[in-house]
């Protein structure tokens, strides 16, 4: 099996101080869509950043497709396209400019950088924007443009900080079978994202960065069968009795809404049947969070706790 | 050099023209005015009562000089507008990300700031024309030194940019250093006019030898050596692009 990447002893300090990454170790296989997953200020960005030769790293080293980043740096962009987190493209240009340039930065000829350029606009769906102004187009139009430059030099691996971040969900769908294609034509990809769903939808394996280090590194299933607990809401056709909130060791959360935690083994029917004698009835009922956070929370808290116990 | 080194460059070099000639009201037009101006004012209305310079009509003298002034000026303004705007706005990752060596970004924004300079100075050649007559005493010399003059304020302004974090930044340079530089460099005036202290002073000045090598070409008069003014503008051309080349190998003011 072929590796696409390999992070060995990665860390990064900043020049304020600020330790991003702490000596970081990951291997990515050939051919998968590969999830990194993290909290706010995890690492997420820097660990792409020095990848893709936008961050010095402190020490450690990066390979890509068996190409050092320390010893071959130019073999190992060749490599590489990027979609960064924020926009990072000339608001002044149009985006087909935008696109040949890019190409031609990395050697392709112009004839060739054209056609390409109309066949990802076409497939991101931004043909019709490509003589606009860029800073005229929408958010999630902004984000896909930079996905169309980062095809450009058709990578072998492909990196995506938070491509679907304020994009609604019709494109989200129609940019993750965008991914899958791609990934299927055989690019690598790896992505980072705050939604569970997905991850879920589009990667086998997942990495977690918190604090500068991987503290998971496994399957998608594996992760979600860690989330045990599940929190529900459900809203009520009247007020509920302290009886009720008793039993079912429930919260009131809004008038006639109440909130629980059902473990993930236990079947809910205990709950309905709790509901249904006291004779109440149940309008609607939802998750409660974002599934994601939920898991952060409990594992960087489990981190910190240990933490705390060994000093 | 191989094909995808000659296809980066080109795209760099081409981006930078297409960008000189797509903001043309702020590229060439406002240097354009302020040079018409200097000739009718300076040379016209004031250089009548100056007289001779250097053997030469006032005029005829200073238009060398407001040739270079206005190529300095705008060879510095185009690279540091150019290369800080890119940081600003990010797309400077563009070419980060890319791999086109180090030497071709450098290369590539010298192309723009360098035709940007070559077009106001030609423009300003023109717009002379209609005030005095020009002399060529040597081609080559001309083409050299310009050439070469605005190469090192092409370098001189990309260190700048990276440097720079803010707007700030990039105009203090200009406003602090080269400004005073030019016009302290014999644009105006020939220092055999100032004391012997002056001179001395003025002859630590490397625009004075630019200046006085461009104005060799034309007149066959100079201030200077012109083989002093060579060694000079040489000097300043290598070490300024090992300083640069250097710089955008460690990432300075470009990678965190
Ligand atoms: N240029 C910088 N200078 C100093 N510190 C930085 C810089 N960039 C990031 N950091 C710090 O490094 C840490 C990791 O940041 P990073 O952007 O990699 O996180 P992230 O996992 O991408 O977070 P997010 O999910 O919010 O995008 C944070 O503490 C951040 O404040
Ligand atoms: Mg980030």
């Amino acid at each position: 099996m072929t590796i696409a990447l390999k992070v060995s002893k990665l860390k990064k300090t900043y020049k304020n101080g600020t330790i991003a990454l702490k000596g970081l170790d990951l291997e990515v296989k050939a051919g998968e869509i590969f999830a990194l997953l993290g909290p706010n200020g995890a690492g997420k960005s820097t660990l792409i950043g020095i990848i893709s030769s936008l961050v010095n790293m402190t020490s450690g080293d990066v390979e890509v497709f068996g190409d050092s980043l320390t010893r071959q740096r130019n073999k190992v962009k060749s490599h590489i396209g990027l979609v960064p987190q924020e926009f990072n493209f000339n608001m002044f240009e149009k985006p087909m400019d935008i696109l040949v340039n890019q190409a031609g930065y990395y050697g392709v000829p112009r004839k060739i950088a054209l056609e390409r350029a109309e066949k990802y606009l076409k497939q991101l769906q931004l043909w019709d924007k490509k003589d606009s102004m860029s800073r005229m187009l929408s958010g999630g139009m902004k984000r896909r443009l930079m996905i169309a430059r980062a095809m450009m030099n058709e990578p072998k691996l492909l990196i995506l900080d938070e491509p679907t971040a304020g994009v609604d969900i019709e494109i989200r769908r129609s940019m993750w079978e965008f991914v899958e294609e791609i990934a299927n034509a055989g690019t690598t990809i790896i992505l980072t994202t705050h939604y569970l769903e997905e991850a879920e939808q589009l990667c086998k394996n997942i990495a977690i960065i918190n604090h500068g280090e991987i503290i998971q590194n496994t399957t998608i299933k594996q992760l979600l069968t860690t989330l045990d607990i599940e929190t529900f809401i459900f809203d009520l056709d009247k007020q509920p009795s302290k009886e009720l909130l008793e039993l079912l060791d429930a919260e009131i959360t809004e008038d006639n809404s109440i909130q629980l935690d059902v473990h993930k083994t236990k079947a809910l029917n205990d709950v309905f049947k709790h509901v249904d004698k006291l004779n109440y009835k149940v309008l609607s009922m939802r998750n409660k969070v974002n599934r994601l956070e939920e898991l952060f929370y409990k594992m960087t808290h489990k981190e910190d706790q240990e933490m705390e116990k060994q000093s | 050099m191989s094909n995808t080194t000659l296809t980066a460059l080109f795209t760099l070099g081409r981006k930078e023209v297409v960008r000189i000639l797509r903001i043309w009201s702020q590229t060439i037009l406002p240097p354009a005015i302020t040079m018409t101006l200097y000739f009718v004012i300076f040379g016209n209305l004031i250089g009548k009562r100056i007289g001779q310079m250097g053997g030469f009509d006032y005029m005829a003298f200073i238009v060398p000089g407001l040739v270079m002034m206005s190529v300095i000026t705008n060879s510095y303004g185009n690279i540091v507008s150019s290369f800080f705007g890119a940081k600003f706005s990010k797309h400077i990752e563009e070419m980060l990300v890319s791999p086109m060596p180090n030497w071709v970004i450098l290369f590539g924004h010298i192309l723009g700031a360098l035709s940007r300079g070559l077009i106001v100075g030609s423009i300003v050649t023109v717009i002379s024309l209609f005030f005095t007559e020009i002399h060529i005493h040597n081609m080559w010399i001309v083409i050299s030194t310009v050439v070469l003059t605005s190469v090192v304020f092409a370098l001189g302004g990309f260190i700048n940019a990276c440097y720079a974090t803010k707007f700030d930044d990039i105009a203090i340079i200009p406003a602090f250093i080269l400004t005073p530089l030019t016009y302290l460099g014999g644009v105006f005036y020939s220092i055999s006019l100032l004391p012997e202290f002056w001179q001395t002073v003025s002859k630590f000045n490397p625009v004075l030898y630019m200046v006085n090598a461009f104005r060799y070409g034309f007149l066959g008069v100079s201030d200077v050596s012109i083989y002093t003014a060579y060694v000079v503008i040489l000097t300043f051309v290598v070490v300024l692009t090992i300083i640069c080349l250097t710089m955008l190998h460690k990432g300075v003011g470009l990678r965190s």
